[in-house]
């Protein structure tokens, strides 16, 4: 299903489809004609999400087809194992852990994982993790640190779930936890916003050294439509809601929030899942590359420096 | 996460003293009994019928936390800025001026050391009356430089958290507050001062969900309302009544969540004890500050002085008898 402001795009796509077949079977050259076609293809798509306005990135970094967790970690990283379980009451399914190898190195990875279908979505809670899955985090990153392996996270939630068990079991103090437990890594750690950062469920597992964000990712304090619902008191005002907050990529980096926007490919990465996700690979990759050799006194420092900085004000002294 | 909006709609007589208009009168927001507005600030602003606990100006719980003329503020050097543009039914700018001026502090929280029965601490004050207390970056830096100036002055931190959450007129960089305080307060941490979190009403979003959950020990004021997600979210989510008590003080005691719940007239005796006693581990005579071996020595005087006398009813003389004396 194509997004709204898809739609003229997939015409275009349909209509250079067809032609090819009739060509084909008509066995007339059309390819002056096709190839024309595929260029205005191309003006169209990347004119179209050059100028998306933020509410349309919401949707895009929402969107069905937008490769998940799942599909980014078995061609990001190498032989990737999962690993189950909290070791206090469960296992979480909308948090992913494991290893893996990047490289030569073995890595521990943290994926929040939407489903591609609706019944992938129900197991997957929609991406929306209890405190288990923080705990679950938490578990993982003492491994990473007992064992020397960098972390990995990817970030693609709409936010910790809000409910009355994971309330009733500390979904704000397994958050603060896990920050707080993320930010005391001995090793490396990258994250990569690849679809939508949802709150704080989001940062639980974001505080790392490096941060990057895909093109049309978001991260956020809150969902344009909570946002809209208690600032204009009218759900429908989300757009209204997605400009207000700042929450695209290139809004990010202007904040000081991500390091880097890994571009995707033209149309979106849902376009061509196996061009983005090579490009976060290479661009993981590189940022172990810099990060490996340092001590880990200094990974701790930086990142704490880096977290420490964040936030804009004016200081009298 | 702000959920100053439904605060303010469902309890407009909380006792934010500042902000409700001045009439004499005030209906207590537990029993609706009709208290007469200077026995509930005498009374710590306890309703004295129920003993239903309203929410507190700022100013009055610097004042009940600090020993008398102890207080010396540190915040107000850093002033919020709207970095977004934010715009909703109104200008974030504009609201912020209107609230700067009504309340003439820069933002949503006071800091400063003080001694709290003679222990040298630092105070961080959270104020819900100032856009419901939100996080924005200036509360974040004022919570940031307050635990690492603790930490540089020996003190321990304590904190009182009353906040709507994140401020979402800051976008993600008031997300990046909560990452931002957490990390501020490893300078304590390292030098093996106490932070004590204590979290009245309303603590919820973005502040439950970072340094006021990180404490050493964190505490509750009676009947709370402490949360990630408000009970309206998640009511929205689920479609159905939530439990009685759910998400109050007494309820996340009996999940596990606080290490007690504790009466406001008990707040400042019980927070020395924990001090003190969280400073007095085996070979920690180097890092417990100077002032510590005067204080305790003075200490049965300033419990006598503690607010409970003012009270003056059974409840609340049981709960003097049961406050320990370290």
């Amino acid at each position: 299903m194509p997004l709204p402001f898809e739609k003229s795009i997939d015409e275009l796509e349909a209509r250079i489809r067809d032609m090819r077949s009739f060509a084909q079977e008509q066995d007339v050259d059309l390819s002056g004609e096709i190839s024309a076609l595929e260029q205005r293809l191309v003006t169209l798509t990347r004119d179209t999400f050059a100028n998306l306005s933020r509410w349309q990135r919401v949707q895009v970094a929402r969107a069905p087809g937008r490769p998940t967790a799942l599909d980014y970690l078995t061609r990001v990283v190498d032989d990737f194992t999962e690993l189950h379980g909290d070791r206090t009451m469960g296992d979480d399914t909308a948090l992913v852990g494991g290893l893996a190898r990047l490289g030569d190195t073995g890595v521990v990875v943290l994926a929040q994982q939407k489903g591609r279908d609706t019944k992938e979505n129900i197991h997957r809670n929609f991406g929306m993790a209890h405190p288990s899955g923080y705990r679950k985090a938490m578990r993982l990153f003492d491994l990473a640190d007992k064992f020397n392996l960098p972390v990995v996270t990817l970030i693609d939630t709409p936010g910790a779930y809000p409910g009355i068990a994971a309330e009733e079991q500390g979904q704000a103090w397994v958050i603060a936890a896990s920050i707080q437990r993320m930010s005391r890594l001995r090793v490396p750690a990258v994250s990569v916003v690849i679809g939508e950062g949802g709150s704080g469920g989001a940062l639980a597992i974001g505080v790392a050294n490096r941060v990057f964000i895909l093109e049309h990712a978001i991260y956020s304090v809150i969902s344009p439509e909570s946002c809209a619902a208690i600032r204009w008191r009218d759900a429908a005002e989300a757009p209204s809601a997605a400009e207000a907050l700042k929450l695209t990529a290139y809004d990010l980096l202007e904040q000081g929030v991500v390091d880097e926007v890994i571009e995707e490919p033209i149309g979106g990465a849902h376009k061509d899942p196996g061009a983005a996700i090579e490009t976060v690979r290479v661009t993981i990759e590189r940022a172990f590359a810099e990060l490996r050799s340092r001590a880990p006194d200094d990974l701790i420092r930086e990142r704490r420096e880096r977290f420490r900085r964040m936030g804009r004000f004016l200081d009298a002294a | 996460m702000a959920l100053e909006r439904w605060f303010r709609r469902k309890r407009p007589t909380r006792g934010d003293d500042d902000a409700s208009p001045a009439g004499l009168w005030l209906k207590c927001s537990g029993c609706h009994a009709q208290i007469y507005r200077k026995d509930l600030a005498a009374n710590l602003y306890v309703c004295p019928e129920c003993a239903h606990h309203e929410r507190m100006p700022v100013d009055a719980r610097v004042e009940m936390l600090a020993d008398e003329g102890s207080f010396e503020r540190w915040s107000g050097a850093v002033e919020p800025v709207d970095a977004l543009g934010f715009v909703d039914t109104e200008p974030y700018r504009e609201r912020l001026t209107s609230v700067q001026q009504r309340s003439q502090r820069p933002d949503a929280i006071v800091t400063g050391a003080a001694t709290l029965h003679g222990i040298p601490v630092t105070l961080a004050v959270m104020d819900f009356s100032f856009l419901g207390g939100s996080m924005g970056s200036v509360v974040g830096e004022e919570i940031a430089r307050a635990a690492e100036r603790a930490a540089d002055e020996g003190r321990a931190l304590i904190s009182v958290s009353a906040s709507g959450g994140a401020r979402m007129q800051e976008g993600a960089l008031s997300l990046m507050q909560m990452a931002k305080t957490t990390v501020a307060l490893e300078a304590l941490s390292e030098r093996r001062l106490p932070f004590v979190s204590v979290l009245s009403d309303p603590t919820t979003g973005g502040v439950t969900a970072s340094f006021a959950t990180l404490g050493d020990l964190v505490v509750a004021e009676p009947g709370a309302l402490i949360c990630f997600a408000g009970p309206r979210v998640i009511q929205q989510t689920i479609k159905q009544d939530l439990p009685e008590g759910f998400q109050r003080s007494e309820f996340l005691l009996r999940k596990g969540m606080l290490d007690d719940v504790i009466p406001r007239s008990e707040l400042k005796a019980r927070i020395a004890a924990f001090t003190r006693l969280l400073l007095a581990g085996i070979g920690t005579a180097g890092v417990v500050p100077a002032a510590l071996p005067e204080a305790a020595s003075t200490e049965p005087d300033d419990v006598a002085e503690e607010p409970d006398e003012a009270i003056g009813h059974d409840e609340d003389e049981e709960a003097a008898v049961r406050a320990p004396a370290v």
